[in-house]
């Protein structure tokens, strides 16, 4: 991005303004693109999840609004916009406002580091991988917050729930990509990428195998857990929890938490791509491997991983409590431990 | 005033005005709100220093680790419900001029020292030479600290356990 | 003005320390009192990070900052962990209510 910035400004008619200030004005554009990518995003993801529900349900799913139902969604986001929004009179008023906010900065803030192609991410910076682990764990204080400041026991014990398990499932994800981490020796998201260039045989996920197979499968099962879907949706467990964390919120700030439920999807959807599926590189040597093309792999990996997890969604039940504790305490921390262990061990010998 | 001094006074701001708001507000929550900006802002500070690796770190260790465990902590020792959860306080004058005592005597001792003017170098990637010095230099203090934070582990197991005698 | 340097910080590093100080020494309940803690131990490591920068030409300042936040977080779980024994003991957190020795 530093590049092209350069280059325009030495290049064109960009060049009257000052560099500072064509920063300040791609950071803008950057981050407008973001919010939209995300919200369209959103829409394709409901439509998409309600055409495969019923897909594996054996029914048609949305068909009224347009062809074949593609507006449904579109029609979905007016009705809730123009939704009263109620703020329950018990609640907390400004942290009932703050929370929803809260949760979708940590999404839309890891989409800076995301490589989508070669040289084009937004900030090349040598810790990404680590800093997007971080971020996105801001979302948990944004969950409980919101279940905190809803004033309604359901929520509260949501909001709970989701902490509890994020931050457990936080680890066993961790030291999947320290797997990764570790075999490429970089933090950056460019160099993992290039690390995998050159068709499919390359891609991290079949090296030292079986370790890094295991690792992309407890990373995937664990981010999974992190975006609370199911079989993991226990903060949002309608039978036992009603709504969970989001009970009491309704209309634009409902919008909001569905919004960063799929743009958190997509985010890690993204990440497994880039860590252990090649990234923006194509799966045939030299076929389609120049430039925006890399754009067109990498969101091609991602809507794989997000159909796949919409398929568990539809296909699994849900989990007990205690089982979520011991699937990440028990089974995923010892596994991805022993993991680490083995690719060190082997790029040892 | 460059760009780096700009940036420096508006963190500086955000950090100072949320450590208030965690200081004097009376209600928990906005307490762990307050640190909640002081630990973005001073990840801030930690960039504007070129040390990338620990920004980082704080976000992932406080803003996900020690302030859910503060918020955790806020709420399985409430009423579980309802909005009052406020916190009084004890002597608050003699801490006042305490604090402020302490203060003045820093930043005299600061403003007046007549520290060593280096001269900076670009801030360059640290992480891999942390990884390093993790490895040789700082091999000891590691490996305690790994021990530790096993005995924290422990420890905080068994006393969390609802039947610790 | 004079342009921001190692001052600078270390002044921000000492304002924080006595807002930290001053939420130890004031607040009635336990865990904000830990919060104060959490403050003061980011003011001391931003001076070390400082430090680090203006003063040094190695790391260390930088391996202490590692060393300090892994620190805290295990003192902050523990601490924790005390504070909801006391909590289910004597049904309230506030320090000044805790006094008895006999559990």
């Amino acid at each position: 991005m530093r590049e092209l910035i350069d280059t325009l400004h030495a290049q064109t008619f960009l060049g009257a303004l000052s560099p500072t200030l064509l920063t300040l004005i791609f950071m803008v554009l950057g981050g407008l693109v973001i919010a939209l990518v995300l919200a369209l995003n959103a829409l394709v993801a409901v439509y998409a999840e309600r055409k495969v529900s019923a897909w594996m349900q054996d029914r048609v799913g949305p068909m009224e609004v347009g062809p074949r139902g593609v507006l449904q969604t579109l029609a979905d986001t007016v009705k809730l916009l123009i939704k009263e929004d109620i703020i329950p009179a018990a609640a907390n008023q400004r942290l009932h406002w703050f929370a929803p906010f809260l949760v979708f900065i940590a999404p839309c803030a890891a989409f800076a580091a995301l490589p989508y192609a070669r040289n084009f991410v937004f900030a090349n910076f040598n810790i990404g991988v680590f800093y997007v682990v971080s971020i996105t764990s801001l979302s948990v204080i944004g969950i409980m917050l919101a279940g905190w400041a809803s004033n309604n026991k359901w929520a509260l014990l949501g909001g709970m729930r989701a902490a509890a398990q994020i931050v457990s499932y936080e680890i066993p994800a961790g030291l999947a990509i320290l797997v990764v981490v570790m075999q490429v020796g970089s933090l950056n998201f460019t160099d993992i990428c290039v690390a995998q260039e050159g068709g499919i045989h390359r891609w991290l996920i079949w090296r030292y195998f079986p370790f890094n197979f295991i690792a992309f499968g407890i990373f995937y099962i664990a981010t999974l857990a992190e975006c609370n879907r199911t079989p993991f949706d226990l903060p949002e467990a309608e039978s036992e929890l009603v709504g969970g964390f989001h009970t009491e919120y309704s209309g634009f700030k409902w919008a909001i938490f569905m919004l960063s439920e799929y743009a958190e999807m997509l985010v890690v959807a993204l990440v497994g791509a880039s860590l252990f599926l090649g990234g923006w590189s194509s799966p045939i040597p030299g076929f389609l491997n120049t430039g925006a093309w890399g754009v067109f792999w990498l969101v091609l990996k991602g809507v794989f991983l997000i159909f796949t997890h919409m398929w568990l969604r539809w296909t699994l039940p849900r989990f007990r409590v205690d089982q979520l504790m011991h699937l990440s305490w028990k089974v995923l921390t010892p596994f991805s431990f022993a993991c680490l262990l083995g690719v060190g061990v082997w790029i040892l010998i | 005033m460059t760009s780096f001094d700009v940036m420096f006074y508006v963190i500086g701001a955000l950090t100072l005005l949320s450590a208030v708001i965690m200081v004097f507000s009376k209600n928990i929550i906005l307490n762990a709100i307050g640190l909640l900006f002081t630990f973005f802002g001073v990840a801030g500070i930690y960039v504007m220093l070129g040390a990338d690796f620990i920004a980082a770190t704080q976000l992932l260790i406080y803003v996900g680790g020690i302030l859910v465990l503060l918020l955790f902590g806020v709420m399985l020792s409430q009423r579980i419900t309802g909005l009052e959860m406020r916190t009084g306080t004890l002597q608050v004058v003699p801490a006042a001029i305490v604090c402020v005592g302490i203060a003045a005597i820093l930043l005299r001792i600061i403003l007046t020292t007549p520290w060593p003017q280096a001269k900076v170098a670009a801030p360059a990637p640290t992480t891999s030479k942390i990884g390093e010095l993790f490895m040789t230099t700082y091999l000891i203090p590691f490996e305690i600290v790994s021990v530790l934070l096993l005995a924290a582990l422990v420890g905080a197991a068994f006393l969390g356990r609802r039947d610790a005698r | 003005m004079m342009p921001v340097g190692l001052t600078h910080f270390l002044v921000l590093g000492a304002i924080l320390f006595c807002l930290g100080l001053l939420a130890v020494i004031t607040k009635r309940n336990a865990v904000t009192v830990l919060m104060g803690v959490e403050l003061i131990i980011n003011a001391a490591n931003i001076n070390f990070i400082a430090f680090a920068r203006y003063l040094d030409k190695d790391l260390d300042g930088q391996m202490f900052g590692v060393f300090v936040i892994v620190i805290a977080a295990a003192s902050a779980a523990v601490a924790l962990a005390i504070v909801l024994n006391i909590y289910q003991r004597m049904r309230s957190v506030n320090l000044d209510e805790a006094d008895s020795l006999a559990g």
